[in-house]
């Protein structure tokens, strides 16, 4: 399946890179970014692929939103569907 | 790529303005549950039940993560149990209450509905042992619900039955005065009750239903008045479309958990439930949808008018998103779960004169409206009679749902806690309808036709 993740609050040095790394980790592969600065917010969405996965996926759900506490950041971690069945006829 | 911004508007939606799945409840048929042993008939519900519903809350709970939307309820509705109660060979069948709530506790789920009857035309033995029981039933169960359906369009209203009820409702207020007459909080009296209904207290689990479905109630007011709140200058027609494509969305995100649920749970996918329904936390009230179409608070006069246009606007923006919707779909009104209503009461701007009228364009009936301990049974039934009559003759559902308060009085205010909220007492006419209740008998179903 695919899954989005959006990252969002205040801008700071390493956040593509802590959450790349975290992906990477999971062997969830990242197929799309796109990634925004408005004055001093900051805000991504990535879509990642979490065939490759082995750990649970709301595990992987579960520690991104960890991070995002850690680093003062909201990350939400959502299937691709629940976008494409609200946004798409 | 998703577009960023409908990514962002989802996401908003969530967590700034409460936009929520209110419920995924599994009706269950009990119909094969029947025995002459009450013993031996409870048990086979209790079983059949934790059987079926096994997995219910854990596959709700795993959505909840993967799909990142907030599933506030787990619940059961069941085969109305009067049915279950005339094969017995006993007068009280309150045992079906307690182990009904056995079988939400071991299945961990917020509610179960189905301690109904359907007497709309008459009472059979099991109709009357089921109603006799419901204060005792109600009042000893955490999370069972009752509803009783008095009425419909194609059968009339049962004066009888709606005497019952009047009484009824008092006895269950009376029985749970320790803690403020919540019992009455989990009984609902329904003229043209639907039967796929996700939503409590009325829920339960039809005749014409399949073993057994998954129904999911959604809901969002929060959402709506967001969106309205960025067109202020916008006229009624694009205020009325853009609640439309608002209730789509939301729609839309129904019909996924519940097309996920029923297939992971491998039973009949029912219908979606697109009820705006509000909570007591602020930015989830209905009310406040009104005040942001333009009027200083619910109750002023336009406001029957706006909530007639809300509740259409919604079913046409709903209908398109899902291949069944169905339930009570449109816009509750509830008072002691709307903060927005809750004000409008405590500061005078809404009577339950216009609340009542205020029923006759909104999905449901008289919802959660404490008043005055004192209210004689006659007029609780009265209540009954003349909510009822809005849904026959309008060929709509309508319910009533009310708290007389034991012990308190117009002024006072009533707290339940969580999705119940708090109540300020309402004042209501005690002129007497004590001779046309006592009456009993039948009020012929209307004519269909000639319709001024």
């Amino acid at each position: 399946m695919k899954a989005i993740i959006t990252v969002i609050g205040k801008d700071s040095v390493g956040i593509i890179a802590r959450v790349s790394a975290e992906c990477s980790s999971y062997k969830a592969n990242i197929l799309d970014i796109t990634q925004k600065v408005f004055t001093d917010t900051f805000a991504m969405i990535m879509m990642v692929d979490t065939a490759e996965m082995e750990a649970e996926f709301a595990d992987f759900a579960e520690h991104l939103e960890a991070i995002g506490k850690e680093l003062g950041l909201v990350i939400k971690v959502t299937h691709e569907d629940l976008f494409n069945s609200m946004h798409r006829i | 790529m998703i577009d960023a911004y409908d990514v962002l508007e989802t996401i908003k939606m969530i967590e700034e303005e409460n936009l929520d799945i209110r419920t995924v409840t599994m009706g269950i048929s009990l119909s094969d549950c029947a025995s002459d042993s009450i013993e031996k008939s409870a048990n086979k519900v209790y079983d059949k039940i934790t059987k079926k519903a096994k997995k219910l809350v854990e596959t709700a709970n795993k959505i909840e993560r993967e799909y990142g939307i907030p599933i506030i309820n787990k619940r059961v509705s069941v085969t109305p149990i009067a049915q279950l109660a005339s094969a017995v060979e006993c007068e009280d069948v309150s045992l079906f209450a307690r182990k009904l709530q056995q079988a939400a506790d071991t299945l961990g789920i917020d509610f179960l509905g189905g301690y109904s009857a359907l007497v709309q035309k008459g009472m059979t033995k099991g109709d009357l042992r089921l109603i006799k029981s419901i204060p005792e039933a109600i009042s000893e169960t955490r999370c069972v619900c009752s509803s009783v359906n008095v009425g419909s369009t194609r059968a009339g209203l049962n004066m009888d039955a709606v005497k019952l009820m009047g009484e009824t409702v008092k006895e269950l207020a009376y029985i749970t005065r320790d803690n403020s007459s919540i019992g009455c909080a989990k009984l609902v009296v329904f003229a043209n009750a639907v039967e796929d209904n996700p939503f409590m207290a009325g829920a339960f689990h039809g005749a014409g239903e399949a073993e057994t479905v998954i129904n999911v109630g959604v809901s969002g007011p929060g959402v709506v008045k967001a969106a309205l709140s960025k067109a202020p200058d916008a006229d009624i027609t694009e205020v009325a479309e853009i609640i439309k494509k608002t209730a789509f969305k939301i729609t839309r995100m129904g019909q996924l958990v519940n097309r996920i649920a029923s297939e992971r749970l491998g039973v009949a996918s029912g219908i979606v439930d697109l009820s705006l329904a509000p909570t007591p936390a602020i930015g989830d009230s209905v009310a406040r949808i009104l005040e942001e179409i333009g009027l200083t608070h619910t109750g002023s006069a336009g406001t029957t008018a706006c909530l007639a246009m809300l509740n259409d606007a919604v079913k046409k923006g709903g209908v398109m998103a899902s291949s069944h919707v169905g339930g009570l779909s449109g816009a509750f009104i509830p008072v002691s779960e709307d903060e927005g209503m809750i004000e409008a009461v405590r500061m005078g701007a809404l009577s339950l004169e216009k609340l009542e009228a205020m029923t006759a364009v909104c999905s449901v009936g008289i919802d959660m409206i404490a008043v005055p301990g004192d209210t004689p049974a006659e007029v609780i039934s009265g209540l009954i009679a003349d909510e009822a009559m809005i849904g026959i003759i309008n060929s709509k559902t309508t319910a009533v749902r009310v708290i007389p308060a034991y012990g308190k009085t117009v002024g006072d205010e009533i707290s339940f806690g969580g999705l119940l909220g708090s109540a300020p007492i309402m004042k209501i006419s005690t002129e007497s309808p004590l001779k046309f209740i006592s009456r009993g008998g039948r009020i012929p179903a209307p004519i269909q036709s000639l319709k001024n």
